[in-house]
């Protein structure tokens, strides 16, 4: 970035909800800092307003699930010099690669009138199954201060402050007793990153993994210990199958627990 | 530093009603009383300000991976056991501002921000396996090379009041590492429940100036023998109820146990979550984090708990030093058995049992080292 000019930022929306998008938005005190430290090129939420790239920062919400992503994408690529993906959609696959479990056609013929105007994917990917990705921000959605920071750091070229660790130790350092074992309350928290601000567990439920797996998880332990809680194969399995379903080892825990389901 | 009992002043008994007006002269002068109080399914360590703060009959069954609260009639306020917090929580907290800083040209100057003065803390419900933690962060936070001046100044102006435990809980073992159940030294005062026909009576003895003259002002007669005897059986009965054990050669045994297949074993159950670490009243492991304000003007160092079993724990150029959980977990637990002895002169463990509870899967501290023993005796 050129000293004394500020850095050009892009929002780009791929297959979402747009609740990550909106976690920028939802910055509110922060917001006016935010757009005083850079300049918003390509923000489609916020502003009809567009400059030309190339961007300096490009966030990139949501996953890759047409034929026009997949190029969409590259073209994105080739105009930001950093790449950042937010939220689980565009980590993961998002919930929507719930499809990559199923037949997608036979969704297609069941929900559209006419199912020959929709060019879909068989799958629903995460960004960086397609390019390179700098940074790749969890959670379903995003948490706003996860989001500032990782802005923050790229403006202040320096390493984010994202922990890829478990959910508990956000739960211990905030105080929040642990709902599995005082309360017997199934809970993915263990092999869970953490960063969402500690939303399920401080209101004495159990994380729903929207934070997408943690460094070097062991679902196969904590399946035994939901399963003993008294959840069933089933249940167990669709635990891991919601927002990060296809994220790996959510995904290849519920695929174990497929197979020994049968 | 050991005083004899009476020193400072002689135990006196009391009840209910006078534990009432001692947990209200605790907090004058400003201090703040930190005790056990229920919430969300668990007794933790918040402010107590009145009796009917604390938990009375209220008692905590444990088990690996296992905790629930239970209310009975118990007439006691502390028959439960230790909870998921430790005292580390208000000693050494979770996270620390160490430093900020400005910019100035291409460089930053250090702001000098006169420090706020230490709480003045009243820690009500002390186990003796907590003063024998409190005990290993005085050495750990001030070992000669090394001093902490945040820790000391609050550990400098706490008040501690000990209860001695008439009641164990499932995943106690404070005997077996020679730290409970009775408090024996470092408490300002000390209380026991004792439980008879008249109902609850407690008794206080004082430990150190500073306890002697918070019952300077306390009116209550003087406890006689059969009041000592009755408080010694009831500290017996915890004595008697651990409901764990530290295998003796364990120290010996996992020093020279380093390949023992049981590790890997232990890894297929592990969880790697760290809850054990964060849960452990001596655990002191802590990342630094470097905070910019967004115009990069300002920034802040801050310390954060951290664990050694996260993969960044042990990252240094080139990658993390211990990439599987079967090294980080018998980095974690030979540490706390074994090398502490070494770094700091003591054990790193008191007994207290948290990292069984609290650990999602119930993996047992106690189990461990007991199998790894009996495998290095047996193949030794």
């Amino acid at each position: 970035m050129a000293a004394g000019k500020k850095p050009r930022l892009a929002v780009w929306k791929f297959s979402s909800c747009d609740g990550c998008q909106l976690s920028l938005l939802d910055c509110e005190d922060e917001l006016l800092a935010v757009a005083e430290a850079v300049e918003i090129g390509f923000f489609l939420e916020a502003t009809r307003a567009q400059v030309a790239g190339p961007y300096d920062i490009s966030l990139v919400e949501g996953s890759i699930s047409t034929p026009r992503d997949i190029k969409r994408i590259q073209k994105v690529r080739r105009q930001s010099r950093v790449l950042i993906t937010i939220g689980a959609c565009a980590t993961s696959g998002g919930i929507q690669a719930l499809r990559n479990l199923s037949d997608v056609d036979a969704f297609v013929n069941m929900v559209y009138a006419h199912p020959e105007f929709i060019s879909t994917l068989a799958t629903s990917t995460p960004i960086s199954d397609h390019v390179k990705v700098d940074f790749e921000l969890r959670g379903c959605p995003i948490d706003k201060y996860q989001l500032l920071e990782v802005l923050n750091a790229a403006l202040n070229g320096r390493k984010p402050d994202i922990p890829a660790h478990s959910q508990c130790i956000e739960c211990k350092l905030s105080g929040t007793v642990c709902v599995m074992v005082a309360q017997g309350i199934p809970c993915l928290g263990p092999v869970t990153q953490a960063g969402c601000g500690n939303i399920c567990p401080g209101c004495e439920r159990g994380c729903y993994g929207c934070f997408g797996p943690k460094e070097a998880p062991n679902p196969a332990a904590l399946s035994g210990r939901l399963l003993e809680l008294g959840m069933d194969l089933r249940q167990t399995r669709h635990f891991y199958r919601s927002f990060n379903t296809n994220a790996g080892a959510f995904r290849d825990e519920s695929a174990r627990l497929e197979s020994i389901d049968g | 530093m050991v005083s004899p009992v009476g020193a400072f002043a002689a135990p006196v008994i009391t009840d209910a009603a006078g534990l009432g007006v001692l947990v209200a002269a605790l907090g004058v002068d400003g201090r703040r009383v930190i005790g056990p109080v229920c919430r969300d399914g668990a007794v933790v360590y918040e402010p107590v300000t009145k009796l009917s703060d604390l938990p009375l009959g209220v008692i905590d069954e444990q088990d690996a991976g296992v905790y629930r609260l239970k209310k009975t009639g118990d007439s006691r306020y502390f028959a439960h056991a230790v909870g998921p917090q430790s005292w580390k929580r208000y000693l050494f907290p979770p996270r620390q501002s160490l430093w900020s800083a400005r910019r100035r040209g291409k460089g930053f100057e250090i702001v000098k921000d006169t420090p706020a003065p230490a709480p003045e803390y009243v820690f009500l419900g002390v186990r003796a396996c907590e003063l024998a933690a409190i005990n290993i962060h005085d050495r750990v936070f001030d070992n000669g090379d090394f001093a902490d001046p945040g820790y000391l100044a609050r550990r400098g102006r706490a008040l501690i009041v000990a209860v001695n435990c008439t009641r164990a809980g499932g995943s106690c073992f404070c005997a077996s590492m020679n730290c409970g159940p009775r408090a024996e030294q470092g408490y300002d005062l000390a209380l026991t429940e004792i439980v008879g026909d008249g109902g609850l009576r407690i008794l206080i003895e004082t430990g150190s100036e500073r306890g002697a003259a918070i019952m300077a002002g306390f009116e209550a007669p003087l406890a006689d023998k059969s009041d000592l005897a009755a408080a010694r059986d009831a500290v017996r009965i915890a004595e008697e109820g651990m409901g764990r054990k530290m295998s003796q050669g364990a120290r010996k045994a996992l020093g020279k146990s380093l390949d023992d297949p049981r590790w890997d074993e232990i890894a297929m159950r592990c969880l790697s979550c760290a809850n054990c670490t964060l849960v452990c009243p001596t655990c002191f492991c802590t990342s630094t984090k470097d905070l910019t304000s967004l115009d990069g003007k300002t920034a802040e160092r801050q310390r954060v708990w951290d664990s050694c079993f996260t993969l960044d724990f042990s990252y240094i150029h080139g990658g993390s030093i211990r990439r599987g959980t079967a090294a980080r977990y018998r980095q974690w637990i030979t540490h706390k058995l074994v090398h502490w002895h070494e770094q700091f002169g003591m054990s790193g463990c008191t007994g207290c049992g948290r990292c069984i509870t609290w650990c999602p899967v119930g993996i047992d501290i106690t189990q461990e080292a007991r199998v790894i023993t009996e495998s290095f005796v047996k193949g030794g």
